[in-house]
Formats: C-alpha cells, structure tokens, sequence
C-alpha cells in the first residue's frame, strides 16, 4: 500500500524541495519566536504572582498609614480601649482575643491530631486508611460557614446546657473557669472548639504525610529489636519527624488563626479582655468582617481596620514561612 | 521481665488513645454533616431553590435562595475561570520555562506564601483596589477578591499534577525537535488533562464555600444576579444573614441553606475524585 503511495507521486521537482525548505525555514523560525513570545507572557504573568505578597501588604499599608501615623504602633497594639468614635483604637483586647481562641483551639487540636495520624499513618488496617484519606480531604472542602452553623446549632448550646453549669458547679471559684459574666455559651470555649474541629483535616493530613516519609527501613531496624510498636513510635518515629510535625501544627494554627466566618458566630464578640473560658472574646478576623462598610464616616476608622488586616497578614506570613522552612529542611533531610 | 511488661502496657494504652482520637477527630466532622442534613433537610424544599427571595422574606414570608444558589455559581465560575487563566501559565511556566531558576523558586515561595493568606485579608484588599478603582461592591469585585483566594489552590494544585508528567514523555518531544511552548501546550497539558480538571473542581469548590473575601467585595442582594457591575448573593453569606435573624423560620432556611451549600460542594469534591480517575484512561503511561 505504501509503496503504491510513492510510485505514484513519483520525483519531486527541484523547485518544490528549495520552496518547501524555505516555508519550513519560516515555520521554524516563526514556532521559535512562539515559543519565546509564550515564555515572555507566562514569565510576566509568574513575576506578577511573585510580587502579589508585596503588593498585597504594599496596599494594606497605604490604606493603614493614616492611623499608624496618628498613633504609635505599641499604643496601637496594646492600647485597651476600643471607642472608635472618641477616636480610641486599641487593638489589644482583639489580639488578646485572637490569641486564647487560636491557642485553646490548638490546645484541643494537636494531642488529637497527632495521636490519630500516628493511627492512621502506623497502626490502622489498609482498609481504613484507605477510607479515612479520601474522608479527611472531602472534610477539608467543608466550607466555614458549616462549621460555624454547627457551633451555633451544637456546640453552644451543649456549653450552655452542660458544659457551663458542670464546671460551674465545680470549678466556679477558678477564675478561669468562672461562668457567671457570660452563661450564653457564645464564647471562648465554643469558638476554640469550633477552630479545633476546623483545623483537623489539614493538621492530620498534614502529619500523616510527614510520617509516611520517614523511611521504612528506620521502622522495620527499630522493631527488629523486639520493642513495641509504640516505643518504636515515640522512640525512633517522632524523633524523625518531629521537625514536620511541628510545621503541621504551624500551618494549622496560622490557618486557625486568620479564620473569620465560623469564629464570628460563636464567639460572642464583645471588645473586651477574656478573663475566663467562658468569656465572650472578640478575635481580629471578626472586628474586619463585622465592622468593615459601615465606618466610611468615622475618622480613621478604615484605617485602624486596615491596619488589623495588615497585622493579622504579617503573623500568618511569619507562621507560614517559618513551616515552610522546617518543611524544607526535613525535605532535603530525607 | 517488669519492663516489658510495662511496655504492653503502654502499647495498650496508647493504641486505646489513638483509637479514641481517631474515633473523635472523624467523628466531630461526620456530625457536623448529620448536624447538616438533621437540620437542614426538613426546611428543604422546592421553593427554597427555584425561587428568589419575595417581599417580608426575612421575617419569614415566601420565597427562596435562588439568588444566593445562582450568585454563588456566578462567583465561584468567574473566579476559577480568572484563576485558571492566570494560574496555568503560572505552573506551564515554572515547570517547563523556569524549571529550577531562582524565579521559579522566587514563585512558588510566593505562592505558597498566598496559599496561607486569610480570605479575609484578600477581601480587606480586593476592597481596597475596587475603592482605588472607584468600583462599588459587585460580581466583578467579588470575582477579584474570589479569584485572588483560588489563585494559590490552583497553582499549586495544577503544578502538583504538572510534575507527575513522565519526564521520559516529555524528553521524547524534544527530541523531536519540539519546542518548549508546543511541549507544554501539545504534551503536558494533555497529559495532565485530568489532574487539571480535578484542580479546577477543588479551587472550584473551595470558592463556592469562601465567604470572607467576598463579604465587602460582592456584596448582598435579593435579585437574582443579572449585570457583572450589580452587588450578588452569596450561599455562605446567605446561612450567615438568615442564622443572624431573630425568626425561627428564616433560622430553619439558614439550616436549608447550608445544606444545599454542603452538598454543592460535596458532589463538586466526588466529581473532582471521580474526574482525575475517569479522565486518567486517556493518559500515556
């Protein structure tokens, strides 16, 4: 068949080779400038995503450069009063706030996260581990708002209902566990345990990763000792990984940390300093979210809000890049 | 002798905390999704999808959630469209332009850098930029703020799927003289077709759920969308106005509305599943 082909075609005319040279000059030539003109386009468009981080805090802080030239910073941040309209912005209150929330739902998080990833990574059947990865990766699209919905539908009123009136009852003198100020549920507990919830499908995805690179060979030596799975564990495994675990705990509380929507509804937002549990708190992502359209008219006040997005954006990149680099270096590491 | 028996004993121990972790930790987030349904499946009903808000709506009049259900679908669309276009170059580039340059470390520190941005951070700013562009709260200005958040999710999802691309495949095409935008355009892409379909649907996902970028930048409105430059509604944004109301029969439509929310994004993540396993048959192994 293809011999027929040719035979029929028979000789090119010289002309047609010099002509079909020449286009096929040009073609290459006009593919190379292609492929340059594609890389110059996509390059731009990278270095456009590599300054966005500058530009971004560039922009947050021009819009916040009235209020921080108005007041100096540690006034700003440690000032306690928070009276927008008598021009007193402090910020302490809310970073206080932001603080016992993230750290009480880290509290909760981490022993849990990192005993079920040392489950699901060394000691669940295949089966299970199977079924939990697909499961935590659908739990982690869930969106916020869920998560807030479920606070205000379950958590708050279990602490009101419960939670409260045991501790109350037995614990009312502590001044951390005190009720008596705030007994809606709405609070510091429920919004730490609502964060603690949030943040366990990135944590345990997180640690479960780290731990199945560290090498099986450093698994099947420490065993062939004759110890425990767990001492092989907490002797040989955390040790390994304890660099990744603790960036996992990072990335989960930077996330935790500038999460709005479900720690607005249930920690009852009052600007104040939480002394108990069971204080409602008012964290910075819902001071933004809460406050920001309606203050057009209140001198400084969009600033003093931009400056709140501006500081809770410099800690999450701190928190960020100090995992990233522990990532890295256990990385290079294994 | 005693030693070891204290070990088992741990072991035991232990084994029982993890189990009970494991058990409490997947528990929490499967009630959460009963909560969900419990709550929600018994205010659910057809006019609550089909029809946008009427009249007294929020103190408990007729109507439904289209605005919000179509606003949502709007948003999320426009901004994955935006992420996609920008966010693709973005990984062809580092992976067959700048493999191993400094930019391309310069870029993906960068990106991940943004992945861990707070949305609201990204409204604050998108805000700021329509101001500066004397913009008022719209479907455009959320498919900035909304596309800025999915940005990151994108990249580093499409590059994750990018480096799976058998080198030996790609090294063919150059040998045959191929160029580097034709190896990208013509080979990876194609390869990695499924990959990047399952990105698209979890950036996807990941911005339909996303309420704090869009709380300044999109606004609220009971029309159903209609123009890029009118505020619209938003799912995540609707659960949060209803559930803020003091009636017990707008409260029981937020409880509707998470759940049409929850299970938009729980089909979206399925199909993401199902797409990367479907698509993968067409794939050069």
């Amino acid at each position: 068949m293809a011999e027929g082909w040719i035979e029929r075609r028979g000789p090119i005319p010289r002309e047609r080779t010099h002509q079909a040279i020449a286009s096929r000059e040009m073609r290459t030539k006009w593919r190379r400038l292609l492929d340059r003109m594609g890389g110059i386009a996509m390059g731009g468009l990278s270095i456009g995503a590599a300054l966005l981080v500058t530009v971004i805090v560039t922009a947050l802080l021009v819009r916040a450069w009235p209020i921080l030239e108005a007041q100096p910073l540690e006034e700003l941040l440690l000032g306690r009063t928070w009276h927008p309209l008598e021009g007193a912005f402090g910020f302490w209150p809310f970073i206080v706030g932001t603080l016992w929330v993230t750290g009480l739902a880290m509290f909760i998080a981490v022993p849990l996260c990192t005993l079920s990833a040392i489950y699901l990574a060394e000691y669940a059947p295949s089966m299970v581990q199977q079924l939990a990865k697909p499961l935590i990766d659908l739990l982690a699209g869930i969106p916020s708002v869920v998560y807030g919905l479920w606070g205000v539908l379950t958590v708050v009123p279990l602490i009101r209902e419960h939670v409260g009136p045991w501790v109350d009852r037995r614990l009312g003198d502590v001044p951390l566990f005190s009720t008596v100020a705030n007994p809606t549920g709405y609070g510091v507990l429920a919004g730490g345990i609502v964060l603690a919830v949030m943040v366990f499908p990135i944590v345990i995805s997180v640690m479960e990763e780290v731990l199945h690179s560290v090498s099986d060979g450093l698994r099947e030596a420490t065993l062939a000792l004759g110890v425990t799975r767990w001492l092989m564990v907490r002797k040989v495994l955390l040790r390994r990984a304890l660099p990744g675990v603790i960036a996992a705990v990072v990335l989960g509380f930077s996330r935790a940390f500038g999460e709005t929507m479900a720690v607005l509804m249930v920690v009852g937002n009052v600007p104040q300093v939480p002394r108990s549990l069971f204080d409602a708190a008012y964290p910075l992502t819902a001071l933004i979210a809460n406050n920001y359209g309606e203050m057009m008219s209140v001198p400084l006040y969009d600033a003093a809000l931009m400056a709140a997005g501006l500081f809770l954006l410099l800690v999450v990149l701190g928190f960020n890049l100090l995992a990233r680099s522990i990532l890295r270096r256990t990385a290079r590491r294994a | 002798m005693k030693r070891s028996l204290l070990w088992k004993i741990e072991e035991i121990v232990m084994k029982g905390l993890m189990i009970a972790a494991t058990t409490l930790a997947l528990g929490c987030l499967l009630l959460i999704l009963a909560a969900v349904v419990w709550k929600g499946l018994p205010a659910m009903n057809m006019a609550m999808i089909t029809q946008a808000p009427r009249g007294g709506y929020y103190t408990g009049a007729g109507g439904g959630i289209l605005n919000a259900i179509l606003g949502s679908l709007y948003l999320a669309m426009g901004a994955t469209l935006v992420a996609l276009l920008l966010g693709l170059p973005i990984a062809l580039y580092l992976q067959v332009y700048a493999n191993r340059s400094w930019l391309a470390g310069l870029v993906a520190l960068s990106l991940d850098v943004l992945w861990g941005v707070p949305s609201i951070v990204y409204g604050a700013f998108g805000f700021g930029l329509m101001l500066f562009l004397g913009m008022r709260a719209s479907l455009l200005g959320g498919i900035i703020a909304l596309s800025l958040v999915e940005l990151p999710i994108i990249c580093r999802a499409v590059g994750e799927v990018l480096k799976m691309v058998p080198f030996e495949l790609t090294e063919s095409a150059y040998a045959l003289g191929t160029t580097r935008l034709e190896v990208a355009r013509k080979v990876i892409v194609r390869q990695a077709l499924p990959g990047i379909t399952s990105a698209v649907l979890l950036a996807f996902g990941r911005g339909i759920g996303d309420a704090a970028s869009v709380l300044f930048t999109a606004g609220y409105t009971d029309h159903v969308p209609t123009s890029l430059l009118r505020p619209v509604a938003s799912l995540p944004l609707a659960v949060f106005f209803q559930l803020a109301t003091p009636f017990p029969a707008v409260q029981e439509r937020a409880y509707a509305s998470a759940l049409a929310l929850t299970a938009m994004v729980l089909v979206i993540s399925v199909l993401s599943r199902l797409a990367s396993n479907r698509l993968s048959k067409y794939v050069v192994k």
